[in-house]
């Protein structure tokens, strides 16, 4: 076919425990925007990673213009007209604009034909620059503009941009958009990687849907709606469902009310008036995709950060928001962040070590500032026995553990001093099916001894799992929470692509 | 085909055994490097490095030195430890060291004519605390104002040194001292008592044994020192601990200057008995070599540092009998620091040929 620019074929690229492309095969046109929509996790940027030369793949073809495509850097990719701007930008914060423009080119050009060149850019696509002005000056949308010129700057055929709106301001989206449409119009070709529905359907011509690592599906997006995208994305969830709700009392212990929170900062979502309960015995799900707030909300939660603007956190009928992690599991309330490894765990210690990132005042661990090794001990192999965790001693360093086995050893840390509430952030992110099925039934289990459990989780499936209410955050804004045993799916992945209806 | 230059790849795993060896590894390359350096400079290599790291320490004298040497060494490269196991890097050792020696050299000073059982022991306090107050300077800058400790720490050194100088050519210059620009000399029980009839190695052997002894204790028993391993290894981790780092800066800054000023006080109330201007061979940028080749560990450090003080004796005989600049020994310095980096970073990386098309 000649109007196709890019024939991916048969593509497969495993990791460790995971494989991220299962035989990838699709055609991308040329002169269009072609989206690749789905969740976290669904290897849309494996796939992008092996365009642009990050990345080898293991089995399959490219086809660039009906030939072989094979490069094993950046340079390569570019020479052989293919650019891409990442999520997160990679310029000389303290050198200007002019000067990061200069460091990108391969090639020798004199200083007026870049000038000429540069200025013939910035008007054709709509991308006004204050040459002189240092990076540091600039706004997210003004530092992808440097980004977009830079690519441009080689002439690519296509263009690849990875999330391009996750930093951006509504203006500058508008503003981004008349780029992008300016470049198809010259005949180039967009690959827009996203998990916004709204955007596929108003920009993109073609989607292409991922879902674990596999294409689901390649269409025009002429007859597609939020909610036929938002289904697919998403795949047939669980629907027969035996959710046990007679363990919960109607006592709220844990009350998040009206949290507002400013970063300033383009890579952080600032949180939006976040309030939600949860009661005894209850587990607590919110969902969303990654930076939408999460892990902002996250170390909200667990006191790691306690500059709050607005709002207030209240347990067992204190005010805890600016209570520090410690005095929060002085209350008994524990907390699992995301990553294990430098967060939750340090790999570089012990199992045995490990255990003392997390006291509660009933272990007797330390005694006038000296460590009672054998109380450390003790607690580390009765977790180890009772969450059956795979390793040669409490004395092994935590790197040395599967995902999942480390996984299952903090949390077992953290349920071994009975909390009044788990705070818990992707629970099973990364890790064997066997350890997932493990841990979920022992957060299942907890939560049934009357512990409260807040799960923050972009797997729908772990969350329709094991929660009892669940509520969606998009944007720093969290829904109203649903209960899970009737809640619809379509409903939930609409929330998620940002689509409130 | 396989492109010429090679790139770093990260190892999944680091091998323990080699990361004990790396030391010795080091040394090893250091004394290949030595011979080909002495075989360009004319010398038989055997002979060369006999008369560097032989002939200085086969007397009960020349042992005794090294242990002067090694003495200060060791003391202010456990201190670096508690910065270092907490990724500071405090580089301000020599400032330190010469804080302690002014604040603790100022009492001697102060009490030229007295001789009591007191003077000493008022002295050493001194001495730490100016260490650690000049240490709390960068600990401030770094927690209040977030500038990066390596600069700030490294350029106090040289505010220190010119208010030593400042001190010992005017308000604190010897009266009878024919204008020498050097203090009173201390009285008598302002010394650090000698071990041995004849040697000058000093009481301030044991203060450094001694607190090498309670770091250990520090670093393998107590929360403080898993508190600093931690903050060091993932500030992350340490915050969800809930462990205050601010609080960790300040005492791995106080507890490194304070070691550092004992050590710049033990050297002028030991060997030196004044103050004047050149108190220490840089002393406290060498630590940074003892420290790290001592891979932070107390009992490494005893050793690494007995390794290093060779190197100034070394070049000291270097000098008499083969003529070569003492200069030399810095040399052998870096090398060591050259090679334990470059080991290092083997341990924790393969170098990787990329295929080329």
């Amino acid at each position: 076919m000649s109007d196709t620019i890019l024939n991916i074929e048969n593509i497969t690229k495993s990791f460790p425990r995971v494989i991220a492309n299962k035989k990838v095969t699709f055609d991308i046109k040329k002169n269009a925007v072609h989206a690749i929509l789905g969740e976290n996790g669904a290897g849309k940027s494996t796939l992008v990673k092996i365009l642009y030369g990050l990345l080898e793949p293991d089995e399959g073809n490219i086809k660039l213009n009906n030939k072989d495509f094979k490069v094993n850097s950046p340079a390569e990719a570019r020479k052989q007209g293919i650019g891409m701007v990442f999520q997160h930008f990679s310029l000389f914060d303290s050198l200007s604009v002019k000067e990061n423009l200069i460091l990108g080119i391969d090639e020798k050009m004199t200083y007026s034909d870049l000038e000429n060149k540069l200025e013939n850019i910035s008007s054709r696509y709509n991308l006004p620059l204050d040459l002189d002005a240092p990076i540091t000056a600039l706004s997210a949308g003004e530092k992808q503009r440097v980004e977009i010129v830079r690519i441009l700057l080689q002439d690519p055929q296509i263009l690849i941009m990875d999330e391009p709106t996750s930093v951006l301001t509504p203006q500058e989206v508008e503003s981004l958009f008349v780029t992008l449409n300016a470049l198809v119009k010259e005949g180039r070709t967009i690959l827009y990687i996203t998990h916004k529905l709204e955007e596929v359907i108003s920009i993109c011509d073609t989607v292409t849907i991922m879902r674990s690592g596999e294409i689901i599906d390649t269409s025009s997006t002429a007859n597609q709606t939020a909610k036929t995208l938002a289904t697919k994305m998403l795949g047939q969830k669980l629907d027969d469902l035996k959710t046990n709700y007679e363990h919960i009392k109607d006592e709220v212990n844990f009350e998040v009310k009206n949290i507002s929170c400013d970063f300033n900062d383009p890579f952080l979502t600032d949180l939006k008036n976040i309030s939600f309960q949860v009661r005894v015995g209850e587990i607590y799900g919110i969902a969303g995709v990654a930076g939408n707030g999460q892990s902002e909300l996250m170390d909200i939660l667990t006191g790691e950060n306690i500059n709050i603007k607005s709002g207030s956190i209240t347990f067992d009928n204190k005010k805890i928001e600016k209570y520090g992690p410690q005095k929060r599991r002085d209350l008994s309330i524990s907390f699992v962040p995301e990553n294990r490894l430098g967060h939750s765990a340090v790999p570089e210690l012990s199992l045995s070590e490990n255990i003392l990132l997390s006291q509660f005042p009933k272990n007797n661990f330390i005694k006038n500032g000296i460590i009672l090794k054998n109380n450390v001990d003790d607690f580390a192999n009765n977790v180890i026995n009772e969450f059956k965790v795979i390793t040669p001693g409490n004395d092994a360093k935590a790197s040395s553990l599967s995902g999942g086995n480390l996984q299952k050893y903090v949390i077992g840390r953290e349920i071994s001093s009975k909390p009044k509430i788990l705070i818990i952030s992707h629970p099973t992110w990364g890790i064997d099916a066997g350890a997932e099925h493990s841990i979920r039934e022992s957060l299942i289990e907890l939560s049934q001894n009357g512990t409260s459990i807040i799960v923050i989780s972009q797997d729908l499936d772990e969350l329709i799992e094991i929660t009892h209410k669940i509520s969606v955050i998009y944007d720093g804004k969290l829904s109203k929470p649903f209960r899970t045993s009737e809640v619809e799916i379509e409903k939930l992945g609409l929330l998620m692509g940002g689509k409130n209806e | 085909m396989n492109s010429l230059f090679p790139s770093i790849a990260s190892r999944s795993q680091s091998s323990g055994l080699m990361n004990f060896f790396v030391p010795i590894i080091s040394i090893v390359l250091t004394l290949i490097t030595g011979s080909i350096i002495f075989i360009l400079l004319g010398f038989d290599p055997v002979y060369a490095l006999y008369t560097f790291f032989i002939s200085p320490i086969s007397s009960t004298y020349g042992i005794s030195e090294l242990f002067v040497k090694a003495t200060p060494l060791a003391l202010i490269a456990i201190g670096l430890s508690y910065c270092f196991k907490n990724n500071i890097y405090n580089i301000g050792a020599e400032g330190q060291l010469t804080m302690g020696a002014i604040f603790g050299g100022g009492i001697g000073i102060l009490f030229h004519d007295t001789n009591a059982f007191w003077l000493l022991p008022l002295m050493i306090f001194a001495g730490a605390i100016g260490g650690a107050l000049w240490g709390l300077i960068p600990a401030i800058l770094k927690t209040k104002f977030n500038t990066n400790e390596i600069l700030t720490s490294l350029m106090l050194v040289y505010v220190a040194l010119f208010i030593l100088d400042y001190l010992v050519v005017g308000p604190w210059k010897d009266p009878f001292g024919y204008s020498f620009p050097k203090s009173r000399p201390f009285s008598e029980s302002g010394r650090m008592p000698l071990l041995f009839d004849g040697l000058r190695v000093h009481f301030g052997l044991i203060i450094t044994l001694f607190l090498i002894f309670v770091s250990w204790f520090i670093f393998s028993k107590t929360i403080f020192g898993f508190q600093l391993k931690v903050s060091g290894y993932s500030p992350k981790a340490a915050r969800y601990a809930g462990f205050n780092q601010t609080t960790l800066v300040f005492f791995a800054f106080a507890i490194c200057g304070a070691f550092a000023g004992i050590a710049g006080l033990a050297e002028v109330s030991g060997p030196i008995g004044l103050l004047y201007r050149d108190i220490s061979p840089n002393y406290g940028f060498t630590a940074i070599i003892v420290a790290f080749l001592g891979r932070l560990h107390p009992i490494g450090i005893i050793f690494a540092s007995l390794v290093i003080a060779l190197t100034y004796l070394g070049a000291e005989d270097a000098q008499l009998f083969l003529q070569i600049p003492s200069a030399v020994g810095f040399i052998f310095q870096g090398l060591v620091l050259f090679y334990l980096l470059g080991a290092e970073l083997l341990i924790n990386y393969k170098l990787t040929y990329k295929k080329l098309l």
